[in-house]
């Protein structure tokens, strides 16, 4: 899995959880909090869907790599490649 | 004692045969049911009455997502109502507007979902949501309506079973009285169809609808009547003290006349007829009338073999010492059994009789059960050129709560 698939997958998730927000332009090394009404609620179900869909857990020290979609991509990818 | 007048100056609601006063009263004159055949989870198809408002109307989509449907149900109500009213809260305190919803039950959807959901995950925990607690917390439906509209008074329910939609009422009226608020939002919401729980209680015990035709299952005082068909809806009234209504030059839905709230102590699910009764008398003296001013009695009946016959009995001592007997008829016939709206929304439906003189029927009874031939029944066909003056509306619930409302006509 490349990057660019990890922001997909982060993407298709995103617009589950905040089913208004445009997400046409996110800006991969913005803050998604930043640039989406996105508040620590959200985060925790961005969490909960990664364990779901993707069977991908993040502790909670690890929240902060979620931030952008660039952190996401940088923290998850290696952890779909461990899955695949 | 002399008691502040309270008066109804918006209405809000969807029911199963209408998102609208108009659209549910025209229904309800022309004999349209509003029930379905719906999927219910571990239990296939059964009636059941489903709401089909825009819940987009006036939620986010990620509102809808975190909420819950007896959340969006009542912030639907809650914003008709208001508009009904030509109320725009944002030019008031909304710290003296309080929010009373009655609700029969909440929670048990959502947790039956959860349950579903880690179902799926051999029973893990930890794919539990973190939104279950605030879904589920007893409050939620006039929460959700308080954080929509940004009012910062009292926004609570009130649990009485399906007593509640008249509770709801009662309590803004009393809350009023008291002077704790300035304008009420007060009624009933019900999401019960959404859960299998309920539909697999009813049928234990015996006492869930079944019909091959769905909108033929709610058949209350008919001889062949098997049963309570679970509908969810809701009603959410406005509420103001009389001289603020005037100044403000609203237009008057009804007065608040009387009411009472009184408790069986009999039995965990049989009604009593006695008490029932009683709380018909009690309410009636609390408006200071007697059993000739009331012109039409809204029955609770809700289809079960023994409750509608103890509900005809309780009335029918009630009214026995009258010449001519008041009109009796039910809503639940149209839109089964909406639990914690029923009280709320089974009002609205006869509040237009002040204005139209027609009083609806209840429908679906092919054969009178002669243990329900009380006078004064209006039967499969609505009644017109009645002059109503004063509604007296039933709600009764489990564990022995029962509720009577009285509205009258306006009059200055």
């Amino acid at each position: 899995m490349t990057k660019d698939d990890c922001k997909k997958l982060v993407i298709d998730i995103i617009s589950d959880i905040a089913p208004d927000e445009d997400l046409s332009a996110i800006k991969p090394e913005i803050r998604l909090r930043d640039q989406l009404q996105l508040d620590s609620m959200d985060f925790l179900d961005i969490v909960m869907e990664l364990r779901k869909r993707h069977g991908i857990e993040v502790p909670e020290a690890d929240y902060s790599h979620l931030a952008s979609l660039e952190s996401c991509a940088e923290y998850l990818t290696p952890k779909f490649a461990a899955k695949a | 004692m002399k008691q502040t007048r309270i008066v109804i100056t918006g209405i809000g609601l969807t029911a199963p045969n209408g998102n609208s006063l108009p659209e549910f009263r025209r229904n309800l004159l022309n004999g349209v049911s509003g029930i379905t055949a719906v999927d219910v989870r571990f239990m296939g198809r059964h009636p059941a009455g489903m709401c089909t408002f825009d819940p987009l109307k006036y939620q986010k989509k990620k509102d809808v997502r975190i909420g819950t449907r007896a959340g969006g149900i009542s912030i639907y109500c809650a914003r008709e109502a208001l508009a009904d009213a030509g109320v725009n809260l944002e030019a008031r305190d909304r710290s003296r507007v309080g929010i009373y919803l009655g609700i029969t039950e909440h929670g048990n959807v959502e947790t039956e979902n959860e349950v579903y959901n880690i179902s799926q995950f051999k029973y893990d925990t930890k794919f539990w949501t973190h939104h279950h607690n605030p879904r589920t917390v007893a409050n939620n439906p006039a929460g959700e309506v308080s954080l929509n509209l940004g009012i910062t008074g009292p926004a609570y329910t009130i649990g009485a079973a399906c007593a509640a939609g008249n509770m709801g009422l009662i309590h803004a009226a009393q809350m009023l009285r008291l002077g704790e608020i300035d304008f009420a939002l007060g009624g009933g919401v019900s999401e019960s169809p959404q859960t299998f729980g309920i539909f697999a209680g009813f049928k234990s015990q015996n006492a869930l609808a079944a019909h091959a035709d769905p909108t033929k299952a709610s058949r209350p005082f008919d001889k062949a009547r098997n049963g309570i068909v679970i509908s969810e809806g809701g009603c959410i009234y406005t509420l103001e003290r009389l001289e603020d209504a005037l100044a403000r030059g609203a237009r008057i839905h009804g007065e608040i006349a009387g009411y009472h709230v009184n408790s069986d102590a009999t039995d965990y699910v049989l009604p009593n007829p006695e008490r029932q009764a009683e709380c018909v008398r009690k309410a009636i003296a609390h408006a200071g009338m007697t059993i000739e001013d009331i012109d039409l009695v809204n029955t609770h009946a809700t289809s079960t073999p023994q409750g509608d016959i103890q509900e005809c009995q309780a009335i029918a001592e009630v009214f026995k010492a009258r010449s001519a007997p008041p009109h009796i008829n039910n809503t639940k016939s149209f839109i089964g059994h909406a639990m914690g709206a029923a009280g709320a929304l089974e009002l609205a439906g006869n509040l237009p009789s002040f204005e139209d003189g027609v009083v609806h029927p209840t429908i679906n009874v092919d054969e009178l059960d002669p243990q329900c031939d009380i006078p004064g029944l209006v039967i499969n066909h609505p009644k017109s050129g009645a002059k109503i003056d004063v509604i007296l509306n039933n709600s009764f619930g489990m564990l022995g709560i029962n509720s009577t409302l009285i509205i009258k006509r306006f009059a200055a």
